[in-house]
Parts: C-alpha cells; structure tokens; sequence
C-alpha cells in the first residue's frame, strides 16, 4: 500500500521534471495530426519555425539569467529595434558589417549598463525600471526615422545574420545554437551562474557567503542587454530592413519561453535548455496557429493564456519544493 | 489512572522511501511540560507536524481525552485545541504584531469588514495576559527575535490551545529572554494548557519539564518523569551509546607574543558598537559573551565588511587593511558563520552540495569550468566530518532537519578553508553530539593555527571552547578574563550583567 503511494510520487516527481519535453511533443503530436497535409510537419517548415525562433530564444537565453536572480527585464523588445535600426543606419551610411554588428550589440550593452545600475545600485525593482527604460528606448528609435524602415542593401550582412545557409543549415540556427551553449555552460558550469541562481534564492546569504550580489544584478542585465542587441542585429539580417518597431510586445513571447522552460519568476532556478525548449515551442504554436488560419488578435490571446497557464504551473512547482 | 490527555499510538512516517518514525507511541498528561529530545534528524519536529496536521502519518493513532481523533491539516488540529510554535519562524515580518497573531482569523465587523481595532485591543489582551509589552501595532520585522518568540505563543493562544508544542524555542533566545519565556511557560500550566518542549539543552530541560521524552532513529527510547533520569543517561540516550568525546573545558597553550592574526582597534559602528579594540592570536579560541544587543553580532559582522564601521582600523597578520565587502574580508581568509541560517546562512531550496559550494567555486575551478568531482569530494568529506544527516548530497537543505541544516552552514565555511573564523551562534538547534564535535572541531582547527572567534549565549558552551573570553555590554568592551581565570558559570553571568 505504502509502495504505491511511493512510486506515484516518484512518478510525478519525473513527470514534473519532463513537462516542459511532455508538452512540446503533445504539441508537436497535435499540430502534425491537425495540420496534417497543410505542410506544417516537413523539414522546410521546421527550418522556417527555426529562423523565426532564432532571436526569441538568444533573447531568452539572456533573460532566463535575469529571471534567474528573480528580475525582469521588459526593454528587451524594445532594444531589438533600436538595435535592428541602428545597425541598418550605420551600413546605409557606408559602414561596414562589423561596424554594424558592433553598433547593433553595444547599443544593447548600453541598455544593459543603464537597466543594471538601475536594478543593482539604485535598487529600483527591475520590473518598473525596464518599463520606463523600454519607452525610452522606443522613444529614441523613433527620433531618427519616425517608424519608417530603413532597408539593407549589403547582401552579406544579410547573409551573415539572417538568411544564408551554411551547407544545409540556416546560419540563425548556429547563432541560436552558439547562444545556448553559452549561456548553458555559464549557469549550470561556471561560477558565475551557481552566483546568480544564490543571489535569485536568497540574496543575503549571498552576501553572507562573500558574493558581490550588486555585481551579479548588474552583470544579468548587462548580458541580456547584449543578447537583445545581437537579437536585434539577426532581426535586421533576417528582414533586410532595420525598424524600430522590431520586437515589439516580444518581451510575451520571449518571458513565456522561459517560464515554459521552468525557469522560476521569483529567481534561484532556471535552465537554459529548458528556455530553448519553450522558445522554440513558442514558435511552433505561432507558427501552427498561421497555419491554421488564426489572425494577430486570435494569435495574442492564444500566447497570453500559454503565459498565464506557464506562470501558474511555474508557481505550483515552487509550491511543492 | 486519568487518562492522559494526548496519545500518540504507533506513529510511522517515512519520506520518499526512507523511514522517519518507526512505531512511537507519546503520551502528554494535563498540566504537564513534556521534553521531546533527540539527536539532529532522529524525528522529533516530524511527530510534532503530524500532530499539528502539517503531515499525515502513514500508520498510527491519535486520542484526545480517549477519543479516537483525526488530524488532517492544521486547521482541524486548530479546532482540537492543538498548536504550534514552529522551529522556523513563522510570523510575516512585514505586518504588525496584531495583524500576525489574528492571522487567517481576524476579528471582523458586522459588515464583514476586518475591525483593525478589535484586533488590536484583542492582541493586547493576549500579551498582557503573558505579562509582556509590545505594541500590538508594530511591525514584526522591527522586534527581536526574544520577542517574536512570544507573538508566536500569542498567536497561538489566540485559538484557544489545549496543547502547545514549542519547537526549540530557546535556540535564538538570550538566557534573560529564555527566563521570560520559562515565566509565561509556568503560566500556561495554570491556565490548563500542557506544553511539548523540544530542546537540546540539557539544562533548560530540568529547568522546566516534568517528563522527558528521548526518541531515536524513529523510535522513543525512554520516557519518564524528569526528576528519575541522571542527565548524562539521558545524553547516552540520545547518542546512543557512551559519549567518548567530553563536553568540558581543556587548557590549551599558544603565544600570546606573536602577531595577532587579527586585530581591530577602536571599532565603532553607530551606537552599537563603541571603540571596542582587541586581537586575536593564531591557534587561539577567543569566545564573546554579551546580552542580546550587546554588539556582538554587530562586531563581527563589522570586521566582515557587511557593515560600514564609522572609524576603526582592522588589521590581518600585522598588515593594516580595507575591508569593504565580504569579498575583500574573504581574501585576507576571514569567514564569518552568521546566526541566522535561513535568513543569511542558506539558500533553501538549493541542494547541500550547492550550499557547501559556493563558497568555494573559486578552488574547483579550472579554465572557468567547475570541477564536478573534485567539488562532490569536498562536500563528502564535509558530511563525514559533522555527520550531517541527509539521503544524499543533492537533497534540498530546507528538507534537513533544523539542526543538520545548521551543520551545513558551518561546513559551508570549513570547506572554505579560512584561516581567521568568526562564528556567531554556531550551535544553536544543533544536538549534544554535534555540539561537542563542533567544539573539537574548533580546537583541531585551532592547533592548526587557524584562530577562531566564538559568539555564544551559552555560557557552558562558551566556558568549554573559549582559550579567552571578551565580554561586551551596549556596545563596549568591559572586560577580558582568560578561561583559566574563570571560576564557573556564575562568574561569567554576573561579568555580562555588568558587575564588577
Ligand atoms: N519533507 C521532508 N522530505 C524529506 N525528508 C524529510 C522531510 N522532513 C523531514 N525529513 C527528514 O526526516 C528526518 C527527521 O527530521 P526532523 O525535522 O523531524 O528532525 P528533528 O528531530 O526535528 O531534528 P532537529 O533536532 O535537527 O530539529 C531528517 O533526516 C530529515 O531530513
Ligand atoms: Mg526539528
């Protein structure tokens, strides 16, 4: 009788731990059944999901160290756009790729600094701060053109951040792919990372334990800063255009992805394979959902309800340890 | 024979396959103070929560007055008349006193609006009735820890309690403060309450309790009225066997001509702390002693750089040196062991291991990458060396025991490997074993040439450790007596009070 009762928690332990793979196979299941003959389940179309998923999940890889330490950062969105705008200006104006990769990222290292000295010094909660940093930024995107475009015209920068191929793999997913192992080997392998998920469970007994906890905090944001300006650069190679309305409302998608992921809102626990997991399962809702025919308005309440009900179980988890 | 008013009947709990309670059977009689002892995990705040309805046993009965009753959460054990003061604190720090003590059944008006008022004069009511003055209005998070002790006795009288279970109630309190709670303790009895006392030490046992329970490995192994067991049967009860370690003092020899590992000279931190000096040699054990607010704590954590001193010049090794954070204190191979080890010792819902770790990453560290093996090598050893009591080292620490977890904040330090340790309530909730090998840990440590500085309320703690004794009161340094000077106990007690 007690052996039952052990072995069934045993077993929701383990289905607790695989939810995230459980989902994204039942969702993969149900679309392929669904959307069977409209091309949703064909290499082409997973090749697509992959190049539309690149820049969320390189966004989400910097956020689930945000979330990590229990922040938030909403000027992702935001970033990417000033980001995608500033890297279009500098080629048009005859810089070159580098140029406009740097311009593009360290406009997001400067995001970053600004959302770190906000969230570790002055010690204003991240979730207010961001905010008004993101309409900030949105603002200064908008001086220089309005909301209007501004096409590239330099092939291989397209190339190199948006639509080339290398052999038979699209570059955005060697990006996509660079991004998560990077952030997987610094949050489950470095000191760094065992740092920021301290800091995220309980942030004076990091102190305690001689962590410098302003350091981490401002370093979180830096990086995510960083991966949403190189997220913006990938969105300006992909569309061959620099915009500033970019990413917006991404932050949705990208924070979905991450609490899909079981990286926990309050901070102390969080995965990176796990964000690549509901990135891309984020994606392929979106994408089966234009398959199916749904319009934007359908789309967003559908992606809402998905973060609501992540959140949700997110807290159940939290609850149960 | 009455019946007594409380039977447990053969209680078994296990966790995820391992066996916590075997078969217990616990009786409490009326009017009566019953000790609930035993060593760090053997099951004492498990049989306590499944009384309270925090867990359910997997087999076993509980009578109330001789009547079958079930406990399914703490709302029915509420209604039986059955509360509990948690060994974690369990009081919101943001709210009042009042607002705590009512919580999840506030007075309300007749239009179902909560009645601040009532609450407030209700909560004092409860306090004075303990004979203790807190306004009821202020924040939990502005009182000590003595006297949140006591919002939580009020807050459990406030639903009317038939039994009480104290879960180490003494472990953060001063002497004085364990005085006061004895006081209200004595008061319950004559309100027709009976009290379950978990403690782990010994004499405050004697002081209060009519009968003493010990429980090992899940099963009780004596139970009787105090005044019939010799403590040192009840402490091979505990252990298990003879202890062969002593709990006492043993003279120890160390230059006090050589450079002083630390000195700190005219240290002053606000009102807490005020011009103290003093140095510490290497190999010595130097202990503090003081009331609750004597600036002990703030002293060391001062010297650990998490608290600004006003003036003041520290100095490692005869080298004068900036200490700005606990970083910079961490170089010059400082440690500190702070109190309180939910709030600032561990990151609960991470493993043991990631706990011991942290303080470590640096030495496991190669080409930027963290050295597995090399890092579960060290935590094994620090699990051996305290006998922390744990399935595994990727087990939860908020799943440990309170005293293991205690143990888990000191190996945290020791696998550091720090040369000047500062300790402050090292053994508060950790067991009579664990407590005389902490003790012999300290000295082996110091025979190394580590030097060490022990924060204790425990004035035979400290008399057992200490190689020298520095007593503080509000903030100053008023004497320093080497251990060898010191007669016994009292002269201690009557040295913190302050006479001469
Ligand atoms: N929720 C839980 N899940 C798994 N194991 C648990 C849980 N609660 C307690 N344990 C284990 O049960 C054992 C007994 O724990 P308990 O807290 O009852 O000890 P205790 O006698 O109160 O010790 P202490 O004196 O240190 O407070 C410990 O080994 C502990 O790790
Ligand atoms: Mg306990």
């Amino acid at each position: 009788m007690r052996y039952r009762a052990m072995n069934k928690k045993e077993i929701l332990r383990v289905v607790r731990e695989y939810t995230i793979y459980i989902a994204f196979l039942l969702v993969v299941i149900f679309f392929a059944i669904t959307l069977r003959g409209k091309g949703f389940f064909t290499a082409a179309n997973a090749l697509n999901i992959i190049r539309q998923t690149a820049a969320l999940t390189i966004m989400g890889v910097g956020l689930t160290f945000v979330i990590s330490t229990g922040g938030i950062d909403l000027s992702i969105g935001s970033t990417v756009g000033l980001s995608s705008l500033i890297a279009a200006i500098i080629l048009r104006e005859g810089g070159n790729i580098l140029l406009a990769f740097l311009g593009g990222a360290g406009i997001g290292l400067m995001v970053g600094a600004c959302n770190g000295f906000l969230y570790a010094k002055l010690k204003m909660p991240a979730f207010i701060s961001t905010l008004a940093v993101s309409g900030i930024v949105y603002g200064i995107g908008l001086l220089p053109t309005q909301s209007s475009p501004v096409p590239i015209a330099d092939t291989l920068f397209n190339n190199i951040f948006g639509s080339g191929n290398i052999g038979p793999v699209p570059i955005l997913l060697i990006w996509m792919a660079a991004a998560v192992v990077l952030g997987h080997l610094m949050l489950r392998h470095m000191k760094y990372g065992r740092q920021v998920l301290a800091v995220g469970g309980n942030e004076i007994s990091a102190k305690y334990s001689g962590i410098n906890t302003e350091k981490i905090k401002f370093l979180v944001m830096l990086f995510c800063g960083l991966m949403a300006g190189i997220a913006g650069c990938l969105y300006a190679g992909r569309m061959h255009t620099g915009r500033c309305t970019f990413g917006e409302g991404a932050e949705t998608q990208v924070i979905t992805g991450v609490v899909l992921g079981g990286t926990i809102m309050s901070g102390g626990k969080g995965s990176i394979i796990g964000t690549l997991i509901g990135s891309l399962m984020i994606g392929m809702i979106s994408n089966g959902l234009v398959i199916m025919g749904l319009n934007v308005a359908q789309q967003k309440i559908v992606q809402g309800i998905i973060l609501l009900l992540a959140i949700a179980f997110g807290i159940e988890q939290e609850r149960e340890a | 024979m009455a019946k007594p008013l409380l039977e447990m009947k053969g209680i078994k709990k296990s966790f995820n396959g391992v066996s916590v309670l075997k078969d217990v059977d616990f009786q409490v009689n009326r009017r009566e103070v019953v000790a609930l002892m035993g060593g760090n995990g053997a099951g004492k705040s498990t049989l306590m929560k499944i009384l309270n309805g925090v867990y359910q046993a997997d087999e076993g009965e509980i009578f109330l007055d001789g009547e079958k009753v079930e406990i399914r959460n703490v709302l029915d054990a509420g209604k039986h008349g059955i509360g509990m003061i948690y060994q974690e604190f369990s009081l919101i720090s943001t709210l009042t006193v009042a607002e705590n003590i009512f919580l999840a059944h506030e007075p309300r008006k007749r239009n179902m609006l909560l009645d601040n008022r009532a609450c407030v004069e209700k909560a004092k009511k409860i306090l004075d009735g303990l004979g203790i003055e807190i306004d009821p209005r202020k924040k939990v998070e502005e009182l000590s820890v003595g006297y949140r002790q006591i919002v939580e006795i009020a807050k459990a009288l406030s639903k009317n309690v038939k039994i009480l279970v104290m879960d180490e109630p003494t472990s953060a309190l001063t002497e004085h403060e364990t005085e006061t709670l004895f006081e209200i303790v004595r008061n319950l009895l004559k309100m027709d309450i009976s009290v379950i006392f978990i403690s782990h030490r010994m004499k405050e046992i004697y002081q209060i309790c009519d009968r003493i329970t010990v429980l090992r490995d899940g099963k009780i192994v004596i139970s009787d009225e105090a005044s019939k067991i010799p403590m040192d049967h009840i402490v091979s009860y505990i252990v298990g066997s003879a202890m062969d370690k002593k709990f006492e003092w043993i003279p120890r020899s160390y230059s006090m001509e050589a450079t002083p590992a630390l000195e700190v000279r005219n240290l002053t931190y606000r009102e807490r702390v005020r011009d103290v000096s003093f140095s510490l040699y290497p190999s010595e054990i130097l202990g503090i002693a003081g009331l609750m607010g004597s600036g002990r704590t703030e002293t060391l954590l001062s010297v650990f750089g998490l608290l600004k001193p006003d003036a003041g010049v520290i100095l490692v090794n005869g080298q004068e040196c900036r200490i700005q954070a606990p970083e910079d204190a961490m170089k010059q191979g400082i440690a500190l062991i702070p109190e309180s080890r939910r709030v600032q010792g561990l990151v609960m819902d991470h493993s043991v291991k990631e706990n011991v770790l942290i303080t470590v990453l640096d030495k496991i560290r190669k080409y930027g990458f963290l050295k597995d093996r090399q890092g579960e090598a060290i935590v094994e050893e620090q699990i051996r060396n305290l006998d922390i009591k744990t399935d595994h080292m990727k087990k939860n620490v908020c799943l440990l025991s309170g005293g293991n977890q205690q143990k888990v904040v000191i190996s945290k330090w020791l696998a550091n490997k720090s040369t000047i340790l500062m300790l402050d309530e090292p053994t508060a909730g950790v067991d009579i074993g664990a407590k005389t090998e902490i003790i012999y840990r300290m000295r082996e440590l110091a025979d190394q040439g580590c030097a060490v500085i022990f924060v204790s309320s425990e004035l035979n703690e400290l008399l057992a450790v200490s190689d020298r004794i520095l007593v503080l009161k509000d903030g100053r340094k008023i004497q320093e007596i080497m251990r060898k000077d010191i007669e016994g106990e009292e002269v201690l007690q009557r040295a913190i009070q302050g006479y001469e």
